[in-house]
C-alpha cells in the first residue's frame, strides 16, 4: 500500500486515490482539425516508462483534488 | 502421567499448570509455556511425521518458525491445517495428529472471529530480541511512538533459548509496557513489508487458549503498521548440513536443543554427538551437557580448530538408525572412521540471518564470505535500519549495542531524540571464525537432504544442474526447493551452497531466490478480517429501505446499493409479480423508489456551457423550468452515462445519473473542470442522498398527484412534459418531475431523505383507490425495455456509441465539439456494421437467456449478444433487446440464439416495441 | 392534503437502541437532522486544510481547497444558506446527504483505527482536525471534537457503518 502524497490532505493511503494515467496529455484544442491518426494517438498512446513516470491522480475519497507527482515505476518511490 | 525426559527443574514453563493432549491417538501431558513439540519432547515423541515425497520418517528439527518437519494437523478444538508443532502454544484439550505434507481445512465455516487494524508509529521494532528489545527501549526513551512486535508468547528471543539476562529481559519489558506511546504486541509475526514502510503482521490472541477462548474476542488479528522508521531486529536462523541421512528423527539444530533444555526444561534427547562449522554449538553442548546430556563427540568441520573440545576437521560420514538416530559414524580429515553410539546429533551448519522482511522491504542480500551466509546489504532505499543477528552479528554485546544505536538513529530520523539506556554485560568471547560448508564428502547424494520438506536432495539438485540450469530461482523451480511451508529457511542458504557447489562458482554470485510476502503463513480468516458476510462490502439502502421489507420485497444489488427488485404477494412467483406490477403501472398506478439515482448539483455562471462540453446534445439551451435528456460519453465516443438534466436558475443545473455511476460522473466532471477548464466557473457537488425520490407511474398517476399536491396545477396543459414544479407534495416541499422512463404518464417526486417515509404513506394512501403499486427495478426494466430505452452497463459496454443505441437524435450536429464528437467520424465508429440496439422476439415464445449469443444460420457467424430479456405484459409474450452487427438492416428477418440444447430462431424488430408512437405519456 | 402523518426519519432511527446499548469502551450517538451547507469559495483561509472551526452553533469543516461544510443546528438551513452565500461562492443544501454519528469513550481512537488508515493519534489529529477519507469502506468526514469524534457519513451508508460498529466494538481492548 503506498503513501501517495496529496498536496492538500498530506500522505495516504493509495486505497484514496483514483489513478489518472500519464500526466500533460492535454485534450487537443480543436479536435475536428487531428486527423484520425493524430485523434487516435491522443486517446490511446501513453507512455509506459520503467523508471520515473509523471502521473496524475485524485484524492477522490478526500478533497477530491487532481494533481501530478513523479513516480518511479520500479520502486513506486514518488520523487517529486 | 510421566514426561520422561522433562528435567527436574529450569526452564521457562509452568510446572504449576500441568495440561493433558493427544497426538497421534495417545493422550500426553505437558506444562503452560510449552509448544506441542517441546511436549511432545518431553514425553520422548521425537519421530512426528513422514515426509511429503519419499515418506521418510521425520523428527523435531528445530524450536520455532524454522521448522521444515514438524507439521500438524490441528483437530480440535477448531480444525486448523499445516501448523507447525514448534509454534503451536500448548493448551489443554489440544488434539493434534501428525502431517505428511498435507492438511485438511475444516468443513465447517469457522465460529472465531477476526478483526483488523491500522496502526501508525514513529519506529517499529521487528523482533524482541536482545537486538530488539535494546532498539525498542532506546526509541521509546526519545518520546517517540513506538511499537516492538514478536512472534513468541514473551519477549527475550534468542535469550529465552540460551537462558541468559531474562531479568535484564522482564525489566526491559515491563518499562515498555508502561510506557504511554509504546505498544508491545507479543504473539506477532510481521510477514509483509510493502511500500513506504506498510508492514502487515498477524497477532494470534485467543489460539493459545483453545476451548477457553472467549467466543466474543477476535482469534486473530491483521495489524497494518505504517512506520515512520524500522528496525528490524529479526535475528537468525541456524542451518543444516548436506550429509547422508542428515533427515533422520534424531538429527536437530543445536540452538534448538539448547532452547529445549533452557527454556521448556525438556532433554531431546541422551547422549548426543555434535556437529559444526561454527563456535556457538559449544555454547549448546555445554547446556546439554550441564543438563545431562552426556555429549559423545563434537565434530568440527574446521580443520584449524585447537580447544581441545572438537575433533578438528572432523565430519559425519552417515546416520544410523531409521525410527531414531542410533549412531552417528564420524570421518577423520585422512579418512578414518569412527562409530559413536548417539541418540542425538546435534547439527550447526551456520546462521542466516533472517532477511525475508528486508529483501520484501526492496533490500539486497549479499553473500558475505566471512560470515558464510547472505545478509543485508545496506542499500535498502526505505527508512529501515537492521540490527542484530539480523545483520549478521551474533555476539550478545554487539546485538545488545547495535540494537541500542539502532533505535536511538532510527528515533532521531523521526525526529525525536533517545536518551541511552542501561545494557546488561555481555562479555563476547574470541572465537574461531565459522566455515562455509554445504555437502560432506562421501555420503550418497540420494539422501542428503537440502530441503527437508521438500524431500529435496543433493542428487535432486544435481539434476537440476545437469540440465543446464544455473539459476537459483530456476533450481528452485525445478526441485522445488524452498518452496515448502517453511519458504526454505533452514534450507535456502544450503541449497544455494550446494547449487555453487555443482556449478563450481561462488555461493555469493550465485545470491538466493526472492523472497515475497507472507513470510508465514497466514490464514485467510486473518486476511479478512472483519470484512465477512454483510460487511464484506458497504451495503447502501434508501431512507425507504424498512419499508420495502415490510412490503415484503425481494432486493436486487446494483453496485453497492440494496434495491427492491419485485414485491410478490403471496404465493406469487417473480413471473406472477413482476407482470402484475407491470400491469399496474400500464393500466393503473404504480411507485418505485427511485433514490438510488445520482444526483448533482451543477451551477455557476458557466455551468451550461460545461454541461455542452460534457454532454453529447446541447443542454445551455433549456429554459429554467425544463428538464432533458441527455447522453455523456467518453473521449472516445462511448456512452459513459445518461441521465436527466434539469435547469433550476440561469445558473444552476440538477444533473441526475444512473445507479452505478453517481460517483464516477461527479469525478468525471471534476477531472474536466480542474485539468482542463480551469478557466470555467463551476461548481459541482453530490446531493444524491440530500433527496429521496419516488417514480409515479400510470395513467392514473395525475390524480394521486392531485390528492396529494393540492397546489399543484397537475393538468396536462399547467404541467407538461419534461418541466418541473417546486411545490408542496403530502404537507413537504418537494420537487416534482414530469419524466417518464416507462412511456406511461408519470411523475419523479423528491423529498428531503428524511421525509422519504411520509412521501411514501401518502402516495399509498392517495392512490389506494386506484390500487397503487410498488414495483420493484425489474418491472422498471420491463417498462423500459418495451419503450426501448437502454440501460447504460446492461444493453452498453463501454463499446457502444449513441448512434449503436438509435440515440443519434440526442447528439448535437450544432456544437462545435463536445467529449466524444471527433471520435465518431472515426472510421471505426461510422462502420456500418457496428453492433446495435434492435428488439427481438422469440419465435417460439421463449425466455432468451441474457448474455446468448446470437448468429446467422449457416454458416454460423457470430452477430452480437442479448442484453436484455423479459417477459411482457403489454405485449403478451417475450422479447428482448440485443446488439446485433448491422441491426437495424436485420429488421424482419430471423437469428438465430444459441442455447444450451441448440439454436432458436428470433426475428429482429425495432427496439421500441410499447407505444411506438408515443401516446401514453401525457395520460 | 397535509402530512397528517409526519414520518421524519434519520438515517440511524432503525438502530438507535442498539447504538445507546454500547457503552464503557466506547459510546455512539447519532446526531440527526442537522443543518448541512456545501460552501464552494475560492478565497477563504479559514478553516485551514485539515481544520475546521467552531463559532457559536456552526461548525466549518474543510473539505478542500475550495469546499467547506457548514454544520448547523436542526432547521438552520435558511440562515446558514443567507449567512453563506455570496457572489463568489456556491451554496447547496446537503443537510439530509450525511448524518452524524458522535463516538466517545476510552476506546474511540481504537474502534475507528479498526477501519480507518488515517493516523488519528492526537499529535496527529487534534481537536478541531477534519479529514475526509475511508471508514470501515464507507466514505465519511470525521472531525476531533473536544470530547471524542463526529463521523459524518453519507445517509446510505450509515446503517452499514452502524452494523460495523455494533460487530467491531466487541472487540476493543480499551475500558475492559
Ligand atoms: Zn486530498
Amino acid at each position: 500500500m503506498m503513501l501517495i502524497p496529496c498536496p492538500w490532505c498530506g500522505p495516504r493511503d493509495e486505497s484514496e486515490f483514483h489513478y489518472g494515467g500519464q500526466a500533460g496529455v492535454a485534450y487537443p484544442a480543436d479536435p475536428a482539425a487531428l486527423s484520425d491518426a493524430e485523434w487516435a494517438r491522443y486517446l490511446f498512446f501513453r507512455d509506459n516508462p520503467k523508471g520515473p513516470f509523471r502521473e496524475r491522480w485524485s484524492h477522490s475519497a478526500g478533497c477530491r483534488r487532481w494533481f501530478s507527482l513523479v513516480r518511479d515505476t520500479v520502486t513506486n518511490e514518488v520523487l517529486s | 502421567m510421566t514426561q520422561p525426559y522433562r528435567l527436574e527443574r529450569g526452564g521457562l514453563v509452568d510446572r504449576d499448570t500441568p495440561l493433558s493432549f493427544r497426538f497421534d491417538g495417545r493422550e500426553y501431558q505437558g506444562f503452560r509455556g510449552d509448544t506441542l513439540a517441546s511436549a511432545l519432547l518431553a514425553n520422548g515423541v521425537l519421530r512426528v511425521a513422514d515426509s511429503l515425497r519419499l515418506g521418510r520418517p521425520r523428527g523435531v528439527f528445530s524450536a520455532g518458525i524454522e521448522e521444515p518437519n514438524a507439521i500438524v494437523q490441528i483437530e480440535e478444538p477448531f480444525p486448523e491445517p499445516m501448523l507447525t508443532a514448534t509454534t503451536v502454544e500448548l493448551y489443554g484439550g489440544l488434539v493434534a495428529r501428525s502431517l505428511r505434507g498435507h492438511g485438511r481445512l475444516a468443513g465447517d465455516p469457522d465460529p472465531a472471529r477476526y478483526d483488523s487494524t491500522h496502526a501508525h508509529c514513529d519506529v517499529l521494532v521487528i523482533g524482541a530480541g536482545p537486538a530488539g528489545l535494546a532498539a525498542a527501549a532506546t526509541a521509546a526513551s526519545s518520546g517517540a511512538r513506538v511499537i516492538l512486535l514478536d512472534d513468541q508468547p514473551r519477549p527475550g528471543g534468542s535469550l529465552l533459548g540460551t537462558g541468559e539476562h531474562l531479568d535484564w529481559v522482564d525489566t526491559v519489558a515491563a518499562e515498555l509496557a508502561a510506557a504511554p506511546e509504546t505498544r508491545v504486541l507479543t504473539r506477532t509475526t510481521a510477514f509483509g513489508y510493502y511500500d513506504d514502510n506498510h508492514v502487515i503482521a498477524v497477532q494470534r490472541r485467543t489460539g493459545h487458549l483453545g476451548a477457553l477462548a472467549p467466543a466474543h474476542l477476535s482469534r486473530e488479528g491483521v495489524w497494518r503498521i505504517r512506520a515512520r522508521q524500522v528496525v528490524l531486529a529479526t535475528g537468525a536462523h541456524e542451518r543444516s548440513l548436506a550429509f547422508a541421512d542428515n533427515d533422520r528423527p534424531g538429527v536437530m539444530l543445536a540452538g534448538a536443543a539448547r532452547t529445549y533444555v533452557n527454556r521448556y526444561g525438556v532433554l531431546p534427547g541422551r547422549r548426543a554427538v555434535v556437529l559444526t562449522t561454527n563456535d556457538s554449538a559449544y555454547a549448546a553442548a555445554r547446556d546439554l551437557a550441564a543438563a545431562g546430556v552426556e555429549i559423545a563427540t563434537i565434530a568440527d568441520l574446521r580443520p584449524g580448530v585447537q580447544n581441545g573440545e572438537a575433533l578438528p576437521g572432523w565430519a559425519v560420514a552417515r546416520v544410523h538408525g531409521e525410527e531414531r538416530v542410533s549412531a552417528v559414524t564420524l570421518r577423520s580429515p585422512d579418512g578414518a572412521g569412527r562409530e559413536v553410539d548417539a541418540d542425538l546429533l546435534l547439527v550447526s551448519g551456520g546462521w542466516n540471518p533472517v532477511g525475508a522482511l528486508y529483501s520484501q522491504a526492496g533490500g539486497r542480500l549479499a553473500y558475505d564470505p566471512e560470515l558464510g551466509a547472505f545478509r543485508p546489504d545496506g542499500g535498502c532505499r526505505q527508512n529501515l535500519f537492521v540490527a542484530g543477528a539480523a545483520g549478521g552479528s551474533y555476539h550478545l554485546g554487539v546485538c545488545l549495542a547495535e540494537g541500542a544505536a539502532m533505535g536511538g538513529r532510527a528515533a532521531d530520523a523521526a525526529g525525536f531524540t533517545a536518551r541511552g539506556i542501561v545494557l546488561p554485560e555481555a562479555a563476547d568471547p574470541a572465537g574461531t571464525p565459522p566455515a562455509a560448508v554445504w555437502t560432506l564428502p562421501g555420503g550418497d547424494p540420494a539422501v542428503q537432504f537440502a530441503d527437508l520438506q521438500r524431500d529435496v536432495t543433493v542428487a535432486d539438485l544435481a539434476r537440476a544442474t545437469g540440465t543446464g540450469m544455473r539459476s537459483v530461482e530456476h533450481v528452485k523451480r525445478y526441485t522445488t526447493a524452498g518452496t515448502a511451508h517453511d519458504q526454505g529457511r533452514t534450507g535456502g542458504t544450503l541449497t544455494s551452497g550446494v547449487v555453487a557447489e555443482l556449478l563450481g562458482v561462488e555461493v555469493g554470485a550465485l545470491g538466493t531466490t526472492t523472497f515475497r510476502p507472507p513470510y508465514a503463513p497466514v490464514s485467510f480468516a486473518a486476511l479478512a478480517g472483519r470484512d465477512r458476510g454483510m460487511l464484506f462490502d458497504p451495503v447502501r439502502v434508501t431512507a425507504l429501505h424498512g419499508r420495502h421489507e415490510s412490503h415484503g420485497a425481494l432486493f436486487e444489488n446494483v453496485g453497492q446499493w440494496k434495491r427492491p427488485w419485485y414485491y410478490p404477494r403471496d404465493g406469487e412467483d417473480m413471473a406472477g409479480a413482476v407482470l402484475r406490477e407491470c400491469r399496474a403501472a400500464r393500466e393503473g398506478v404504480a411507485m418505485m423508489d427511485a433514490s438510488t439515482l445520482g444526483k448533482i448539483d451543477v451551477q455557476g455562471p458557466d455551468a451550461g456551457d460545461f454541461l455542452d462540453r460534457l454532454y453529447t446534445n446541447m443542454i445551455s439551451t433549456l429554459k429554467p423550468g425544463a428538464i432533458r435528456y441527455g447522453v455523456m460519453c467518453r473521449p472516445d465516443g462511448m456512452v459513459f452515462d445518461d441521465g436527466t438534466v434539469i435547469r433550476l436558475t440561469d445558473e444552476r443545473f440538477l444533473v441526475t445519473t444512473t445507479t452505478g455511476n453517481a460517483a464516477a460522473v461527479l469525478d468525471w466532471m471534476e477531472e474536466w473542470l480542474q485539468t482542463e477548464w480551469p478557466e470555467l466557473r463551476v461548481r459541482c457537488t453530490s446531493v444524491t442522498e440530500h433527496w429521496a425520490t419516488v417514480a409515479l407511474v400510470g395513467p392514473r398517476s395525475r390524480d394521486v398527484l392531485a390528492a396529494v399536491a393540492p397546489g399543484l396545477d397537475v393538468s396536462r396543459a399547467g404541467f407538461g412534459f419534461m418541466t418541473w414544479r417546486d411545490t408542496e407534495v403530502a404537507g413537504l416541499s418537494a420537487r416534482v418531475c414530469r419524466i417518464s422512463f416507462s412511456g406511461e404518464l408519470a411523475y419523479e417526486i423528491n423529498v428531503s431523505w428524511w421525509d422519504a417515509l411520509t412521501l411514501w404513506e401518502a402516495l399509498l394512501a392517495a392512490g389506494a383507490a386506484h390500487g397503487i403499486t410498488p414495483y420493484g427495478t425489474e418491472t422498471m426494466h420491463v417498462l423500459r425495455a418495451e419503450k426501448g430505452y437502454p440501460i447504460i452497463g446492461q444493453d452498453t459496454d463501454g463499446t457502444v456509441t449513441p448512434h449503436d443505441l438509435g440515440l443519434g437524435w440526442a447528439v448535437s450536429k450544432k456544437k462545435a465539439d463536445f467529449i466524444g464528437k471527433r471520435s465518431f467520424t472515426r472510421t471505426d465508429t461510422a462502420r456500418p456494421d457496428r453492433k446495435q440496439l434492435v428488439g427481438l422476439l422469440p419465435d417460439d415464445g421463449g425466455l432468451l437467456p441474457e448474455g446468448a449469443h446470437l448468429v446467422t444460420a449457416a454458416p454460423q457467424r457470430v452477430l452480437g449478444h442479448v442484453t436484455s430479456s423479459y417477459r411482457s405484459a403489454a405485449l403478451g409474450r417475450t422479447f428482448a433487446l440485443a446488439l446485433l452487427r448491422g441491426g437495424r438492416d436485420l429488421i424482419g428477418q430471423t437469428v438465430w440464439a444459441t442455447l444450451d440444447d441448440g439454436l432458436v430462431p428470433v426475428t429482429v424488430t425495432g427496439s421500441v416495441l410499447y407505444d411506438p408512437e408515443g401516446t401514453r405519456r401525457d395520460g | 392534503m397535509t402530512a397528517d402523518r409526519n414520518l421524519r426519519r434519520s438515517p440511524l432511527h432503525g438502530v438507535r437502541d442498539r447504538l445507546a446499548t454500547l457503552s464503557g469502551a466506547i459510546t455512539v450517538a447519532e446526531v440527526p437532522f442537522l443543518a448541512q451547507i456545501n460552501l464552494r469559495i475560492t478565497r477563504r483561509s479559514e478553516p485551514r486544510p485539515g481544520g475546521s472551526t467552531s463559532d457559536g452553533d456552526v461548525d466549518v469543516l474543510w473539505l478542500g481547497p475550495d469546499e467547506f461544510l457548514v454544520v448547523g443546528p436542526p432547521g438552520s438551513e435558511q440562515r446558514l444558506i443567507s449567512a453563506y452565500s455570496g457572489p463568489e461562492a456556491s451554496v447547496v443544501d446537503v443537510s439530509a446527504q450525511r448524518t452524524a454519528l458522535d463516538l466517545d469513550g476510552p476506546g474511540v481512537r481504537e474502534l475507528l483505527a479498526f477501519g480507518c488508515s488515517i493516523d488519528l493519534h492526537p499529535r496527529v489529529f487534534a481537536v478541531g482536525d477534519c479529514a475526509q477519507t475511508v471508514l470501515a469502506h464507507t466514505p465519511v468526514v470525521l472531525q476531533r471534537r473536544m470530547s471524542g469524534f463526529r463521523v459524518l457519513v453519507r445517509s446510505s451508508f450509515a446503517a452499514h457503518l452502524a452494523a460495523w460498529i455494533l460487530d467491531a466494538s466487541p472487540d476493543l481492548t480499551a475500558g475492559h
